[in-house]
Order: structure tokens, then C-alpha cells, then sequence
């Protein structure tokens, strides 16, 4: 959406049916979530954890929930990520793998690297709505 | 490389300037492991005819770590030809070993396909190979459940195991399954009290003149505790052996040889055939040395030749790296 709008000036006739397409989409989307008792910001969150030199940045998160946080492994050596509760876990990452996992719950969650249990993080989720992105 | 193995033979057990040049004699033949103390008892069960040759009764193993088949990465993207290269060394050697450890991280991603190319390189040495897993062993998606099903035969609890060798007592201990997250605490490996109570009761009945090897893949003492190279109920295992002679702890994972001794046991991280880490806390992280110029990998790679003889006390150790 914001690429169409951003190429100035003049949209061309074909951009602006396919921003009126997708705006209905959106729309229709959104009804849904409504219609499914979801109290979902208008746009769905995402975050990014990254792994580098054998640590997670950044060590501490704070999202709203309903946010989808993406971990990518930017070392040489694979890792795993686990949450103390078994809430949830990857398969190990390879250079350059990702996980995603969407925070549903607000709560805090102290996860580790599985596989270098000293490597350790925290995704904190408050209620939609409430928090301001940290 | 020399400067190295002078250093960790010297700072070894019962290792005097003349055990150091005898070691040094072996440079080359890779690590021979003597053993002595041991009971009297015939060689080349497992090894063949070869072993049983050896004089004076000693008994020779090699033992080989952290081959991480599947690392594709810069300082070795094949370490395949690295773990090759390491088992030509075994098959030159002019005493042939009884046998083969491997001290984990086999694979790099518990894939069959890395452990099936690990196996293929490995069988041409024509060993029995005994096997204990590293973190990097039981990555699958079922924890371990594809290495227990592949290595773990005829073993107790997760793996574990332990078996007799010429009055040598072998016990294959696993700290990959459980750990101490590093919350509030330093985050380190676990033996786990089940595995730990098999341990007291596998060596409570035996005399206390038996030789212990005691085989573990991530160190059964802290390291270094900030990249959590070692074990956080290791106390209580080594507690179950003190009363014996002479106790060899032979682990892997960190991909260098450091040594120590307490009392009668004594401890040795091994190097890897795949790729050299860091010494502790000489870089921001423990991964792969992926600085190191390929010309130069070969200096950084080994396998540990290990030798007991009987009547000569603790047994000896001969590193000796990968350069031809």
C-alpha cells in the first residue's frame, strides 16, 4: 500500500484500482477479526529479535500482543530458541533461518537458547492497546 | 602448535620433562592413550589382533571430537575432508588403536545425511567406535530421539553406558539432554540426577586400583562459565570417582585441548577435526575462528591418541594436529 502512495505524483489508473482492491481486502479482513471477538490493532505487529555473537538483540522486548516476533539467526553457529514454559520452541537455526512466533497472551516470557542454555532473553507482552512499542 | 602441546603436557598429569620428550616421540602417530594400573587382562577384544600385539599390555584408543559434519562455513566448508583426513592419520598409525571414541557433535544438525556421511568417513578405519552425542547430536525436532535411535543401542536411560576394556573401566556419560538455563544462574550443561545415580551405582561395587575413563562431551569442569563450557552437577559425578587412582575425563565441545588436574583425575577437552574456537573470553563469542586462513586450518585440527600401559601409573596422551 504505502509504495503505491509513495511513488509521486501522479498514480497511474492501474495503481489506484489495485490500492482500492486491496483497501477492500484490508477492510474485509479486518470485519473478520471484528466478527471473531479479536481486539486486533489495525495492522498486525511484528518485532525482530536478531542472534549475533551468541546473544539475542535485543536481550529484553516488550510487544503488544497479538504481535508476531521473528528471530534470525545471524551467527555461524546454529541456535534454538525455548521459552521456560514450553510456550514455544524452533527447530534448531541454521545461518540465516528464522522463527516466528505470535504473542497471543500477555506475560512475560524468558526464553534460552536451547542449545547454549547461557544465552538467555526475555519477550514481554502487554494487552494491545496499553504499551507503546519499547 | 608446538609451544601448545608443550604447554598442556607439561601442566598434565605426572608429566615430567622425560614423560614430556617420550610424548614427543610420539608426535605424528597421533594421541596414543596408555593406561596402566589397569587388571591384568588380554587385549584386541575389540580392536583385533593388532591391539593384542601391543607390548607390555598396554592398550591404545584414539579418540576423535566434534566433527560437526554439515558446518559449511568459513575457516572449513568440508569437514567431511578434514574428518577424512583425521581417520588416514588412525589407519597410518604404526600401533594400531583397540578402538575409536568420538566425543560428540558428530553432525552440525542431527541430519541423517551428516550422520551418514560422519559413518561413511568413519567405518573405513575399521574400528569399533564408541559414541556419546554432543549438543548438536540431538537438535532434531524430537530431542534426541534420532541420535538415540541411531547411536544409542544397547545403552541405559539417554545413552549412557559404560564397559570394560583391559582392566579399563569406560564410562560414556551424556550432559546434552539437560542444563542449567542461564536465568539466574550461569548457564551450563547437566548430567541430571537419574543418569547420576546410574553412575554411582555402575562404579560402587568396583576396586578403587581400577582405571577410570570417564567420557563426556561438554567439560566436567567450568571453563568458562560466561560461554558455558562446563557441567553444573559435574561435582557430584566426580565425587562417585575420586576414591579410584586414576580417573581421565576426555570431553570435547569447546574445540581446544585445555588440561587440569584434581587430585587423581584428570581433564581433557580435545580438538576438533572440523574448525578451532576461540581460547576463553578472547572474543566476543565462542563460534567458529572463521579468521583462520585455510593454509593454517590444518594447525588448529587433531585427534588425541590415548596409552595405557600396566604398572606405569596414569595413562599417556599424545595430541597431535591434523598438519601432514
Amino acid at each position: 500500500m504505502s509504495m503505491i502512495f509513495d511513488r509521486p505524483p501522479w498514480p497511474s489508473r492501474d495503481a489506484v484500482l489495485l490500492g482500492a482492491v486491496a483497501l477492500g481486502l484490508l477492510l474485509l479482513a479486518g470485519l473478520t477479526q471484528v466478527l471473531a471477538g479479536e481486539a486486533v490493532k489495525a495492522a498486525a505487529s511484528t518485532a525482530t529479535v536478531d542472534i549475533d555473537n551468541f546473544k539475542f538483540a535485543p536481550a529484553t522486548l516488550t510487544v503488544t500482543a497479538g504481535t508476531t516476533v521473528t528471530w534470525k539467526n545471524e551467527d555461524d553457529s546454529p541456535h534454538r530458541i525455548g521459552d521456560q514454559n514450553g510456550t514455544f520452541k524452533s527447530a534448531a537455526l541454521d545461518t540465516d533461518d528464522t522463527f516466528s512466533h505470535t504473542f497471543a497472551a500477555p506475560g512475560e516470557y524468558p526464553y534460552i537458547c536451547t542449545i547454549h542454555p547461557y544465552m538467555v532473553g526475555k519477550i514481554i507482552v502487554k494487552p494491545a492497546g496499553k504499551v507503546s512499542s519499547n | 602448535m608446538a609451544d601448545r602441546d608443550e604447554k598442556d603436557l607439561l601442566s598434565g598429569p605426572n608429566m615430567n620433562r622425560r614423560g614430556l620428550l617420550k610424548c614427543m616421540t610420539w608426535a605424528g602417530t597421533g594421541v596414543v592413550w596408555t593406561l596402566s594400573g589397569g587388571v591384568p587382562r588380554t587385549l584386541g577384544l575389540i580392536g583385533g589382533a593388532e591391539a593384542a600385539e601391543t607390548p607390555q599390555g598396554a592398550l591404545t584408543f584414539v579418540q576423535i571430537s566434534d566433527s560437526h559434519i554439515g558446518f559449511h562455513l568459513p575457516p572449513n566448508p568440508d569437514p567431511g575432508a578434514t574428518l577424512t583426513e583425521a581417520i588416514e592419520k588412525i589407519k597410518a598409525m604404526p600401533t594400531q588403536p583397540a578402538f575409536l571414541i568420538h566425543t560428540g557433535d558428530i553432525s552440525h544438525l542431527s541430519k541423517e545425511e551428516q550422520w551418514d556421511e560422519a559413518d561413511q568417513i568413519i567405518k573405513s578405519a575399521n574400528k569399533q567406535v564408541f559414541y556419546i552425542p554432543g549438543e548438536h547430536d540431538v537438535a532434531d525436532a524430537d530431542n534426541g530421539k534420532a541420535y538415540l535411535a541411531r547411536y544409542g543401542k544397547n545403552t541405559k536411560g539417554k545413552g549412557w553406558y559404560s564397559f570394560d576394556m583391559a582392566g579399563v573401566h569406560f564410562i560414556g556419560l551424556i550432559n546434552v539432554f539437560e542444563f542449567q538455563p542461564g536465568f539466574k544462574s550461569a548457564g551450563l550443561a547437566k548430567i541430571g540426577d537419574e543418569q547420576l545415580e546410574w553412575l554411582e551405582k555402575d562404579v560402587a561395587g568396583r576396586s578403587a586400583s581400577t582405571p577410570i575413563v570417564l567420557m563426556a562431551h561438554l567439560p566436567l569442569w567450568t571453563i568458562y562459565e560466561q560461554w558455558g563450557w562446563g557441567t553444573a552437577d559435574a561435582g557430584r559425578a566426580l565425587g562417585y570417582l575420586k576414591r579410584f587412582g586414576s580417573v581421565t575425563v576426555l570431553n570435547g565441545h569447546i574445540h581446544q585441548i585445555i588440561q587440569k588436574v584434581e587430585g587423581n583425575i584428570t581433564f581433557h577437552t580435545a580438538d576438533s577435526t572440523a574448525f578451532p574456537q576461540p581460547a576463553p573470553g578472547t572474543a566476543p563469542a565462542p563460534g567458529p575462528m572463521k579468521e583462520v586462513p585455510a593454509g593454517e586450518l590444518h594447525k588448529y585440527l587433531g585427534i588425541r591418541t590415548v596409552n595405557y600401559v600396566r604398572g606405569k601409573g596414569a595413562p599417556a596422551l599424545t595430541d597431535s594436529t591434523l598438519v601432514a
